[in-house]
């Protein structure tokens, strides 16, 4: 099986750690890992800023560094629905796998030799639960599951929590961060806060945006917590 | 008029009133979760409403007749109008008729829509709002922030004050008991003497040609029995094709609302009593054209029951106001632009696509989807500001090239090592309140490849 890591453009730039991890966390579970050097974007920004239509160029940029292969892996959920809801082509669309995913319903993993002595909250971002159904929504009448928390269970010594309101948004939502400034940080600060409540030390998910604007607001109110990617944990020896 | 972000911007600054809006929106959305979850039919319930809605708008002219055809038979006289204009002007023809001079009204959204009460109000007819918190809103010349529960942005000092200005209550007085009752005394002179009754409709069945009104302080019900004429005004997309059908919207609508079984009241209005007089007006108001929009028809499945409202983060710490439109909330701004596409283009970007309304929505509407479409829509039509289509075509320059993309990232963390404060600044919409991400030294390309 042929396998490439697809590493959203932000994160390649400002959260390179969080790349690393993927990439050795796959290598570690034998997996050959490829990585197309001239990748950019998945185009989203531009998408749901209401102009899919100028993403022509950064698909054909993608189809030229993805074709071919199997699986296409990467550490957000977020770019890879845009990617499987919006890609041109159908085998991008069948072949892109949040990590999460990829390691729970593809490659079945069992056990990971993480150790990680830490209590942390753990934050399930919309586009992934909702949109890839990565967990069970609170919304609906159905049984309570999660990806993200059945691979946190293999990690030695991790106890995570979820905030109040388990599933509510942090309010990051792309160039809405910006655009509705004022009710994005209104929100994330609601979301930190309730995650604080729990006393956590770290606060965990699957989308290092939704992530990195909780660490603006953390960081701001001069918390010690931190965030991190859920990668970063279960490739922490 | 302030688009959504700067009328947002406003309500946050009184942090205080924000939380206890969010709080209390959010626990209406707790008690439609737990009542929800006490059905373990619930999700087929929904997949069940959305059908026989998906199934009666493909076929709404031919049920729009039987409907008028069976509400004929029973004696109602049945009206149709195009437009809010049309509508207007009928509501008035017939209170002209019956010389009424004072109506009452209770239960409907879409004389919001039309601006009914301020037509009516220039013709010399006193409109009066009779659910108490549609009353409130009326007295403060406001508008409904929200579709089930009008003042829901008010506090009970804001209601103090507005009655004793109005009411003569005394100054200072906040118990809703007391302020309720006050409210109750000063209409009951109102349904006494109104001559006409204005009511809205939830569900009007094709098979039998009556309709269904759901409220909860049976408002609708008093004014629509004493008055000698009653005039229900509804969309066209409220129609059902059969009475049995109200075995599911019943259940799913009070449940999805407010979190109740089943409304206080579901009233049935088939025929008028005798020596009444009953006129249905059927408004299309731009209706058919949503309905002749592939990516936007599903919006007419709606049964206004706001759950999208209360589970939304952004409407519950924005205010139903700062959507500018009568119908505010995710489906409000699926709504608003296909009645003005660049007054309302701010709407569909009030979201971050979190898809919580979508799966609240008890006839499955597709809102967060919906709210993106509306965004190719309105960005294709030009009605983007020229700074927004600039900086698009210039992200998607940097992206399609991967060596200006790897220069560009290069020179974007530079700046931020060693000279921060070109992004750490006013004019940074980010940095406002939230610190920037930490430049690393280098990407994980780079890295990758001194790796190999």
């Amino acid at each position: 099986m042929r396998v490439a890591l697809f590493v959203p453009c932000y994160v390649d730039q400002f959260y390179p750690q969080v790349a690393i991890a993927s990439l050795e966390l796959l290598e570690k579970l034998g997996i050959e890992v490829h990585v197309p050097s001239n990748q950019t974007c998945c185009g989203q920004p531009m998408a749901n800023s209401g102009f899919a239509s100028s993403t022509e160029g950064c698909d054909t940029n993608f189809s030229k560094n993805f074709d071919g292969f199997d699986y296409i892996v990467g550490p957000s959920g977020s770019c890879i629905l845009h990617l499987k809801e919006h890609h041109p082509s159908e085998k991008i669309r069948k072949s892109v796998f949040e990590i999460c995913e990829f390691l729970v319903d593809v490659l079945k993993v069992k056990s990971l030799s993480a150790n990680f002595p830490h209590k942390i909250g753990l934050h399930q971002s919309c586009h992934g639960q909702r949109g890839l159904h990565l967990s069970s929504m609170t919304e609906l009448n159905e049984k309570p599951f999660s990806k993200l928390a059945s691979l946190l269970d293999l990690v030695k010594g991790v106890e995570y929590v979820y905030p109040e309101r388990a599933d509510e948004c942090c309010g990051f939502g792309g160039t809405f961060c910006v655009t509705e400034e004022a009710v994005s940080v209104r929100m994330g600060q609601d979301r930190v806060e309730s995650h604080l409540k729990n006393g956590i030390e770290f606060i965990v998910g699957g989308d290092t945006s939704c992530l990195m604007h909780m660490e603006g607001i953390l960081k701001r109110q001069g918390s010690k917590v931190q965030v991190k990617h859920i990668v970063e944990i279960l490739n922490h020896a | 008029m302030l688009n959504h972000a700067e009328a947002s911007e406003k309500f946050i600054e009184d942090a205080e009133r924000t939380t206890w809006h969010d709080e209390t929106l959010w626990f209406v959305r707790s008690k439609r979760d737990k009542v929800s979850k006490l059905l373990p039919e619930w999700e087929a319930l929904r997949e069940q409403a959305s059908q026989i809605k998906d199934h009666t708008l493909a076929n709404l002219g031919q049920y729009l007749e039987e409907f008028e055809a069976n509400a004929k038979k029973n004696g109602i006289i049945v009206h149709w109008a195009k437009d809010a204009q049309e509508h207007n002007e009928i509501v008035h023809s017939i209170i002209s008729k019956h010389g009424g001079k004072a109506l009452v009204k209770s239960k409907s959204m879409l004389t919001e829509e039309c601006h009914l009460n301020d037509f009516l109000t220039k013709k010399g007819v006193e409109v009066v709002d009779t659910d108490l918190g549609e009353r409130i809103v009326q007295f403060r010349n406001e508008v409904p922030s929200h579709i089930v529960l009008p003042a829901i942005h008010l506090k009970k000092e804001d209601v103090g004050e507005t009655f004793h200005e109005f009411l003569g209550t005394p100054k200072g007085n906040k118990d809703p008991q007391f302020l309720t009752e006050a409210a109750r005394q000063h209409l009951r002179g109102y349904f006494l003497g109104a001559n006409v009754a204005i009511t809205g409709v939830n569900f009007a069945v094709a098979e039998t040609g009556e309709f269904v009104v759901c409220t909860n302080e049976g408002n609708a019900d008093m004014g629509a029995h004493l008055a000698k004429v009653h005039i229900a005004c509804m969309g066209i997309e409220k129609m059902i094709p059969k009475r049995k059908d109200l075995g599911v919207f019943l259940r799913l609508l009070a449940r999805s609302a407010t979190g109740q079984l089943i409304t206080t009241y579901s009233s049935h209005f088939a025929k008028p009593r005798e020596g009444q007089e009953m006129h249905i007006v059927l408004v299309d108001n731009g209706r058919t054209r949503q309905l002749a929009r592939d990516e936007f028809r599903n919006s007419l499945k709606c049964i206004r029951c706001a759950a999208c409202f209360n589970t939304c983060p952004v409407y519950r710490r924005s205010g139903g106001h700062s959507y500018h439109q009568p119908v505010a909330g995710p489906i409000g701004s699926i709504l608003a632009p296909n009645f003005d596409k660049s007054a309302n283009v701010d709407l569909p970007f009030a979201s971050t696509l979190c898809g919580s309304c979508s799966n609240v929505c008890p006839v499955k509407i597709n809102i967060h989807e919906q709210l993106w479409f509306w965004r190719q829509d309105l960005m294709k039509d030009g009605l983007a500001p020229l700074g927004k289509s600039l900086s698009m075509k210039g992200m998607a320059f940097v992206f399609s090239n991967p060596t200006i993309f790897k220069m560009a990232g290069y020179m974007g963390r530079m700046v931020m090592r060693f000279a921060p404060f070109i992004v750490n600044n006013s004019l940074n919409p980010w940095f406002k309140q939230r610190e920037m991400p930490e430049a690393p030294k280098e990407s994980f390309q780079s890295w990758y490849k001194n790796r190999k």
